[in-house]
């Protein structure tokens, strides 16, 4: 146990993790002198930097735009929630120090360095109340990505030792167990038991050969574990070769989330690895949204070369098996709306796999507004959900999804991300809200017509 | 030596010498800087239609964006038409424009060149006030954004006051309009009116980006 986990001990047996006595801070790791902190964050925020994300950086003109389409300014009003504010010190270093007239800014005084305080300070804006759901990349008039920037951000603050802790926590135990919740390889072979029990099907573990790899996220693991008998199901009935291995069974990267590059990369080899080992042609990757960012858009940078396979969400995988009919579904006589993971729909790309799903069942689908690419956050994306001190913040912005809900009229929510299923478990509770989210996964399992 | 004879002699030789190396110098900066390769599968094809697609496509916010953005929408456009259609359209400009160029074209009547620049000017005066009024605005704001106001605003007020004949003599005036000029010129490389050029760069990128993922841009 790390020491963290001694002074902050983790509740895993709750709606989600949590950690005993949070308080305001900002949070520090690692005995470093502060000088050394603020050494290593711009360094590793420099050495990040790409024509693309320089390119960023000199394009800003203060237009203030991004606020309105983030949810922490639009519920709050703060202006420090502003997007392009989180990145503020990050572009007044990169000016100073790396840009072509950073001689200019120096000489002139123009820039100020940044001070190891101010980086403290922003320990909030990067992490707290950045979910990196990427609506402001997509409102912004430069076109800036400006949750790259926050990612990248993120680097330089896990370098300096300047994380929220409990985020540091799980990104730790992920790294040291293999998953952030307890679920490690035994945990999970017994639960996967457990599921073919439940499910009444094969539950395949460490098939040798497979042309399909499956992985869960841990959330799924320990407190949705439906899904891995789900799964199952889909993949019987269509008579696959598929198999989860347990050297890669888990694909929630939460070094990519907190910041570490190393644990990112360590995390989405071992996936890489179970899918050579069994020689799959195909990864699908669960509901869980930044898990598709992870080995999807950012797993061949992580290998070194492209991936010798393909990569699918499991709504994708759905949505192909259902259009070429291969997988019947029954008809469901259910309204729903749908909540849109960000990191599928918005920066994934896979915004309509879902709707050809529902379009299948035959469900009552009355859309959010906004909807698909535009739809917003649910508030607990990007690490947040697990930073304790940030639960007012968060349910402050879960309100605009409960307005969302309540304006569509559906009786049910449906996704495909468990991050975003367990934001909202969360938060019902917290409101004691009488509309639950529900898995797009688990009602065509449901469904399935043999 | 005249201060006319300064301002569109020594002084713009200066401001454009200033301008070209300085501009070229921080595109070149940018350009060396390490191009990362994207290694992922690619969902689709047409990554530089995209990129190309996005440099157009964000001139107009997405719908479900435009409601809250209108104000700043407005001013931003008025402004920067405001600013084409005086500099593109004026028939003293377009002069200039075919002495180094030998372009030439037929100017605009001058009573739109000077609701234009009436409606610049207030654009540029509505937009200062909240940049210093909007909460937002007013917290992101630095020197940069406040200096290029200034230099793009002298020369649209000289320029105004120039031909109205009103504060000085014509030459007297006229010279501080290209001399404002000069300073813009040389003000430009350095600070945020670089994202005139800038922009198509950002926006190109994210384009690229997003629509290999298959991604809205």
């Amino acid at each position: 146990m790390s020491k963290i986990t001694e002074k902050y001990p983790l509740e895993t047996h709750e709606q989600r993790l949590t950690v005993k006595d949070p308080h305001p801070r900002h949070d520090t790791q690692g005995d470093v002198e502060e000088n050394e902190r603020l050494r290593r964050a711009m360094a590793n925020f420099a050495k990040n930097m790409n024509r693309t994300t320089a390119t960023y950086m000199e394009a800003c003109v203060h237009c203030g735009q991004c606020a309105e389409a983030c949810h922490y300014y639009v519920q709050t009003e703060d202006p420090k929630y502003t997007p392009i504010w989180k990145l503020e010190i990050f572009k007044q270093a990169y000016k100073r120090e790396v840009s072509p007239f950073g001689f200019f800014y120096r000489l002139f005084g123009l820039k100020r360095e940044i001070t190891v305080e101010q980086l403290g300070e922003w320990q909030e804006l990067i992490y707290d109340s950045c979910t990196m759901c990427g609506r402001c990349s997509l409102i912004c008039p430069m076109g800036i990505d400006i949750a790259t920037l926050v990612g990248q951000a993120r680097h330089g603050m896990f370098k300096a030792g300047l994380i929220p802790d409990e985020l540091h926590e799980v990104a730790q135990r992920a790294k040291d167990e293999g998953s952030p919740l307890g679920a490690t390889a035994e945990v999970f072979a017994d639960r996967a038991e457990w599921m073919a029990d439940e499910f009444e099907t094969d539950v395949n573990v460490d098939k040798e050969q497979a042309d399909i790899l499956v992985s869960m996220s841990s959330i799924e693991i320990m407190k949705y574990p439906n899904s891995i008998g789900a799964t199952a199901r889909v993949l019987n009935a269509l008579g696959e070769s598929w198999t989860f291995r347990t050297e890669g069974y888990e694909a929630t990267n939460f070094g990519m989330m907190a910041g570490n590059a190393e644990w990112q990369k360590a995390a989405t080899m071992k996936l890489i690895n179970a899918a050579i080992n069994c020689g799959a042609k195909l990864v699908v990757l669960p509901e869980c949204g930044h898990a598709y960012g992870a080995l999807r858009w950012q797993g061949a940078a992580m290998y070194g070369k492209p991936l010798p396979f393909k990569v699918q969400h499991i709504s994708e995988f759905l949505a192909d098996v259902i259009s070429s009919g291969r997988l019947k579904v029954k008809k469901v006589d259910q309204t729903v709306t749908f909540h849109d993971p960000c990191q599928v729909a918005r920066r994934g790309g896979a915004t309509e796999a879902p709707r050809i799903v529902m379009d299948a069942l035959g469900v009552d689908l009355k859309e959010m507004a906004p909807t698909g690419d535009f739809n917003w956050c649910c508030g607990g994306g990007g690490g947040v959900v697990t930073i304790h001190r940030a639960d007012k913040l968060r349910y402050k912005v879960f309100e605009l999804k409960m307005e969302q809900v309540e304006a569509s009229g559906a009786d049910t929510v449906l996704s495909t991300c468990s991050n975003c299923r367990q934001s909202y478990n969360d938060a019902k509770e917290h409101f004691h809200w009488d509309k639950n989210m529900e898995s797009l996964l688990e009602l065509v399992a449901d469904n399935i017509i043999e | 030596m005249e201060l006319l004879d300064f301002a569109r002699g020594p002084g713009l030789q200066l401001a454009v010498t200033i301008f070209v190396v300085g501009l070229l110098w921080r595109l070149v900066h940018l350009f060396l800087t390490l191009k990362k390769t994207d290694l992922s599968e690619a969902r689709q094809g047409g990554e530089v239609r995209g990129g190309i697609k996005t440099i157009f496509s964000r001139f107009l916010h997405h719908e479900p964006f435009r409601e809250r953005t209108r104000n700043g929408t407005i001013i931003a456009y008025t402004m920067h038409v405001g600013l084409a259609t005086v500099i593109l359209g004026g028939a003293p400009h377009i002069l200039f424009i075919e002495s180094f160029s030998g372009l030439e074209w037929a100017p605009l009547p001058s009573i739109v060149i000077h609701v234009a620049a009436a409606l610049t000017l207030a654009a540029l005066l509505i937009g200062l006030g909240r940049r210093l009024q909007h909460p937002v605005l007013k917290m992101l704001s630095n020197f940069d954004d406040y200096f290029s106001w200034l230099v793009t605003t002298l020369p649209v007020i000289t320029g105004l006051l120039a031909v109205a004949h009103v504060g000085a003599r014509y030459e007297t005036l006229l010279a501080l309009h290209i001399l404002s000029f000069d300073v813009f010129l040389i003000w430009f490389p350095f600070g945020k009116l670089m994202h005139s050029i800038i922009v198509f760069g950002s926006r190109y990128t994210t384009g690229v980006t997003f629509t290999r993922r298959g991604a809205r841009v």
